[in-house]
């Protein structure tokens, strides 16, 4: 857990290049992230928009774990309360998805901030098995029968996936498949941006000094209640919007689809991506996606033996994940030391 | 009343589980100072094994020796294999290796044994309900074999050269290096029989719940909650607090919260515990300086 490592003194030898290189990789990044709209038939792009949402989802994991130390194994309790936030105000109150999106941020950020506040007195080990818990739990509360009428109990609910604005289909033909791929990249682009504005600054710092030294974060006049709770705040928020996207994109939400698995699955995904990485987070989301999916023509069972080999590979061999490989290996091809 | 009696009853039977479940999580806490999220896996495939054995044509008693024997190796196996080279690892390491671990065990018991729900043999068969026709002979030979393992286990860190070593090195282990103890060994050795107690507590349930590889999740959070409740370095307040979530379990279930939402009950007695007393019923205190 080192903390991000800086260059500054190529950003101010050479500002232009570092411009010019920026763009370059702007431009193939964008290209990358588009060209399966042409590319890719709909069954595939939607596989990609759901790796896409569970980027997202780990991105949110890796703020209050990565960045703040907070072990959390219970996030996809977040991704379904956005995932039925959504489902619920899109089914039974004939919302648009766009209008539910905020609801579900706000509500999965509050839910985060009061969870936070009992996890404030959990060292580690203690957070890591109240979010279990929680993760195992989730299921069942879901289908109690108090929140039936809402939530749909067992059968879950059905909603329809975001139609392509008029103004867009003038133009463009778009089937709904890429329009929600498009829809989840740029939400997801948006909150890659706000969480990377949040890691680099002043904030991040913060949270990166309580998570490596409490007690000199709070000599030197950090609030380490006020950090913690609002990094479980946001955190969670990232990981509902990323459940408001699923339930959107599945279009469909019912209890089963958030056994502890999920909360597993994310974390595994943060381990191999590259813990306290914001690009680590989206190779987290493809291993999650695609591994299990390659790994079931196997055996029904083979996901999780894979998955628990792999993690505990990574853990020993890459602490760091893939992120921290594509780091050392452009470090190595850029002829610096890494 | 009587229904009453009968869910108190029942409680106290499941609650054995729970009591054995989480005296092996507090053997390795005894051990380690960690939580094995991976424990009630373990459990479970130490529990495929002794069916094998039993279908084998051993007699049920030489299968459960046999059994804790395994176990026991196993154990000790994970940790000289697993845990040691992360040894002084931050902790999100080692929640990440028990994670691998649940998966991986969990898994292969699956792929092994195959997904089916099988019946288990009990050893307690025959006598019919006892005590009035509250419990019945399994459930009650499960508390007495529940509460023979803690007074060995009592016995054995009390009364025994190896026991006193075992608390040395876990409570200090540089003083413990210094007088001679061999940590490493008595890492290696709690694992071990963290892992027996473990397929003890597996081979009680399996007749209760049915043997599958899923069999122990639930049970592991109502283990947690025990063994929280009744204080996490404290074998007997484990064993207690295993009881007390039984019962506490079963009340709620029948007259509070409806058989759904028993999972949320282990949640709330978890979360209640280490907000309000994180030492748990029995525990002892502890205080750090800064």
């Amino acid at each position: 857990m080192s903390a991000i490592q800086e260059t500054p003194g190529l950003a101010a030898a050479a500002p232009r290049a570092s411009v010019a290189r920026r763009g370059a990789w702007l431009a193939l990044g964008l290209a990358v992230a588009l060209a399966p709209l042409w590319l890719l038939e709909s069954f595939h792009l939607f596989q990609l928009t759901m790796a896409v949402i569970m980027s997202l989802a780990v991105l949110g994991l890796n703020i209050v774990t990565g960045y703040n130390g907070q072990i959390s194994l219970g996030h996809g309790a977040f991704f379904a309360i956005g995932a039925y936030v959504t489902a619920i105000l899109m089914a039974q109150a004939d919302w648009s998805f766009y209008a539910t999106l905020p609801f579900a941020a706000a509500i999965c950020g509050m839910v985060g901030y009061a969870v936070g506040l009992p996890a404030l007195r959990l060292g580690g080990l203690y957070l890591a098995l109240v979010t279990f818990s929680l993760a195992v739990a989730v299921p069942q509360l879901l289908k109690h029968r108090a929140l039936e009428g809402w939530t749909g109990g067992v059968q879950g609910l059905f909603l329809m996936k975001p139609e392509p604005p008029a103004w867009l289909t003038a133009r463009v033909a778009i089937t709904p498949d890429q329009f929600m791929y498009l829809l989840a990249l740029v939400v997801a682009a948006l909150c890659y941006l706000l969480a990377w504005n949040l890691i680099r600054g002043r904030i991040g710092r913060a949270l990166m000094a309580t998570r490596d030294h409490p007690t000199a974060a709070e000599a030197m006049g950090m609030d380490i209640a006020a950090l913690k709770t609002r990094a479980f705040a946001v955190s969670a928020m990232i990981t509902g919007v990323a459940g408001a996207l699923s339930a959107a994109a599945v279009e469909f939400v019912a209890p089963d689809s958030f056994t502890f698995l999920l909360s597993i699955s994310l974390f595994v995904g943060m381990v191999v991506g590259g813990v306290a990485s914001i690009l680590g987070s989206v190779f987290g989301g493809l291993f999650v996606l695609f591994v299990p999916n390659i790994a079931e023509s196997i055996s029904r069972a083979a996901p999780g033996v894979i998955y628990g080999i792999i993690l505990i590979v990574f853990l020993f061999v890459l602490p760091d994940g893939v992120a921290g490989l594509v780091r050392r290996v452009l470090a190595r091809l850029g002829g610096r030391a890494p | 009343m009587d229904a009453f009696l009968l869910q108190l009853a029942a409680g106290i039977a499941t609650g054995g589980i729970y009591a054995s479940v989480a005296l092996a999580i507090v053997m390795i806490y005894q051990a380690t100072h960690h939580v094995n999220f991976a424990q009630g896996e373990m459990a479970t495939l130490s529990t495929f094994i002794a069916l094998t054995f039993i279908q084998a044509g051993f007699p049920y008693w030489v299968a459960f020796g046999a059994t804790l024997a395994v176990s026991f190796v196993m154990g000790a196996l994970v940790e000289r294999l697993i845990m040691r080279p992360v040894q002084h690892a931050p902790i999100l390491t080692h929640v990440g290796v028990y994670i691998g671990m649940l998966l991986i065990i969990g898994n292969l018991t699956g792929w092994v044994f195959g997904y089916t729900t099988k019946v288990f043999p009990s050893p307690f068969e025959g006598g019919g309900p006892m005590l009035g026709g509250l419990l019945s002979a399994h459930q009650l030979g499960s508390v007495g074999v529940t509460l023979g393992v803690l007074v060995l286990v009592y016995l054995f860190f009390t009364k025994t050269s190896l026991g006193l070593a075992m608390r040395a090195a876990a409570y200090n282990p540089r003083s413990a290096r210094l007088v001679g103890i061999r940590v490493d060994v008595m890492l290696a050795l709690g694992w071990g029989l963290a892992a027996a107690i473990g397929s003890v507590a597996g081979m009680m349930v399996a007749p209760i719940v049915f043997l599958d590889p899923n069999m122990m999740l639930g049970i592991l959070l109502y283990a947690f909650a025990g063994a929280l409740l009744g204080g996490i370095d404290n074998p007997p307040g484990a064993v207690a607090g295993g009881f007390l979530v039984g019962v506490l379990e079963n009340l709620a279930g029948a007259y509070i919260v409806g058989t759904e939402l028993k999972l949320s009950v282990a949640l709330v007695i978890i979360i209640g515990v280490l907000v309000l007393k994180p030492s748990g019923l029995f525990g002892r205190v502890v205080f750090s300086r800064v």
